[in-house]
């Protein structure tokens, strides 16, 4: 059984982040979210709240979403994190970050990794089937400019991608019924 | 956060034997109420137990046909788990109007039950709270108390126990496993959690050196006719404000075994099994949940800001009930109640 007081503030842990391997010493209430964003270096997992209320510091946790505020670091030893930065390139974008790109589907940005983080965890989750059910499991994210409508598409574009269908951009679109998207966005 | 001590546990027995040498320290599971709490220095623990390595991942028929479900199994895994969605699907329906899918992949099922409640004044360590600091007063008697208790409430607390995981095992008879430093011992889910009385320091009944380390699902026969109908200020991701886990067995249009668990107005789960005795060969329709609803209600007090949750709440259980009865669970990513 590992024992650590707060004398000997430095826990050994191995985490593999974003494909590569890091042996770190972590103080016990450090949080990855800190740990990302300070020593990794790694500013794009955003702090919103703190409280796992926002989930703009979503990230992927051996392949399952999870608040990276909420997590202490020292209880990951062992566990494969990715982060927005190890999710797609600058040159080589993720399908979501293309979708959010196409869609625009957000206006500040501050919530967008965590929304790309998310959108991920649900896609491997598999559970979503429906728009209703991309906007009831994408709830964990919030939008303060509110960009919801934009990023359900965007997600939803990538689902039918993934399914081997496209959605039709000159379809009705549905948050301006009778109209095309083009003319909607004029 | 205040600075703590860090101990890994690798087995139960270790975990029990750090409890044990530590009144004072907690468990850390999935961290989602409990590092949230250390961050509002709303619990300070000096020392910190990870169990997050014990083997209690598991969700195991039994030879009885009992479910046995590991303390560490995620609120997600179980929440999606064929077994469960098949013979318990009450369970799972209240597992996914909890919380959010980020929240529900790191939550477990023992940390579901021990999470603590989302009174305002109970997080505000500048509030008086005698649940958080007994002795203190109440600042919710008399304040700002939209979201408190309805039934069972007391003088020194008025809050609510905020999981909808849990009014589901409530609805299904669950059974607590715990373990502490004498063995094991199973605590029936009506006994687990308490009402405050004039200690609300303590949310449940399970000793200072035990853990949870398991639930147990009785094989039942509610999988047909069920609902979770939870009402919130907000669609989705918001807690309760009265939630009903309803389950009906009928036979011929009468009522074999009917069960109503409520959410969102006590600190605790909230049954009256003799009431629901009482519904017993009385046709399934809305003069007998109405008056079932009148029984369970009938010590309903008021706060001021949540007088609204008595008619509320009456409401809410005749509808979930006729979902029930009808076979038309509230589904949670639709919205519309039905």
């Amino acid at each position: 059984m590992l024992h650590a007081d707060s004398e000997r503030s430095g826990i050994p842990i191995v985490i593999t982040l974003n494909g590569k391997q890091e042996r770190l010493e972590v103080a016990p209430w450090v949080t990855l979210l800190d740990l990302l964003r300070g020593p990794m270096e790694l500013p794009g997992t955003k702090k919103g709240c703190d409280h796992g209320q926002c989930g703009a510091c979503t990230v992927l946790i051996d392949g399952q979403r999870m608040n990276a505020c909420l997590k202490l670091a020292v209880t990951l030893d062992g566990a494969e994190i990715t982060t927005i930065e190890g999710l797609g390139q600058p040159d080589k974008l993720h399908p979501l970050q293309q979708a959010f790109v196409d869609h625009d589907a957000y206006q500040c940005g501050y919530c967008t990794p965590g929304q790309i983080c998310s959108a991920a965890g649900l896609l491997n989750e598999g559970h979503a089937q429906s728009r209703a059910e991309i906007r009831e499991l994408m709830s964990g994210n919030l939008c303060r400019c509110g960009a919801y409508t934009n990023i359900a598409d965007a997600i939803e574009q990538v689902m039918g991608q993934s399914s081997g269908e496209r959605p039709d951009r000159n379809a009705p679109n549905k948050a301006f019924p009778g109209k095309g998207f083009k003319e909607a966005a004029e | 956060m205040k600075q703590f001590s860090y101990i890994r546990a690798e087995n139960v027995a270790g975990a029990v034997a750090a409890l044990a040498a530590d009144p004072q320290a907690r468990l850390l599971a999935g961290g989602t109420n409990l590092v949230d709490l250390m961050k509002y220095d709303v619990m300070s623990p000096p020392t910190v137990i990870d169990i997050n390595r014990l083997p209690l991942k598991d969700i195991e028929t039994l030879d009885d046909g009992s479910l046995r479900i590991g303390a560490l199994v995620s609120n997600a895994a179980l929440a999606y788990d064929p077994t469960v969605a098949e013979r318990f699907p009450l369970l799972a329906s209240a597992l996914l109007a909890g919380a959010s899918p980020q929240l529900r992949n790191a939550a477990t099922t023992g940390g579901n039950l021990l999470q603590r409640t989302r009174c305002y004044y109970f997080y505000d360590p500048a509030s008086p709270c005698n649940k958080r600091e007994p002795g203190s007063g109440c600042g919710a008697i008399g304040g700002v108390n939209r979201i408190h208790a309805i039934l069972g409430a007391s003088a020194s607390c008025i809050a609510t126990h905020p999981s909808d995981m849990c009014v589901a095992l409530a609805a299904l008879d669950a059974t607590v496993e715990v373990e502490g430093p004498d063995g094991r011992r199973d605590i029936p889910f009506l006994a687990f959690h308490r009402l405050p009385g004039d200690e609300p320091q303590y949310d449940n009944t399970l000793a200072p050196n035990e853990m949870v380390v398991a639930i147990r699902l009785r094989p039942d026969h509610f999988a047909a006719n069920h609902s979770y109908l939870k009402i919130r200020d907000r669609l989705s991701y918001a807690f309760a404000l009265v939630s009903v886990a309803a389950a009906i067995d009928m036979k011929d249009g009468g009522i074999t075994d009917i069960r109503v668990a409520l959410g969102g107005v006590a600190h605790k789960p909230w049954r009256d099994p003799l009431a629901e005795a009482e519904c017993a060969g009385k046709p399934a329709n809305e003069a007998t949940f109405r008056e079932l609803a009148q029984r369970l209600l009938a010590g309903a007090q008021g706060q001021g800001g949540n007088d609204f949750k008595i008619p509320m709440a009456e409401r809410t259980i005749i509808r979930a009930l006729t979902q029930a009865a009808n076979g038309t669970p509230q589904v949670q990513s639709e919205k519309a109640i039905r």
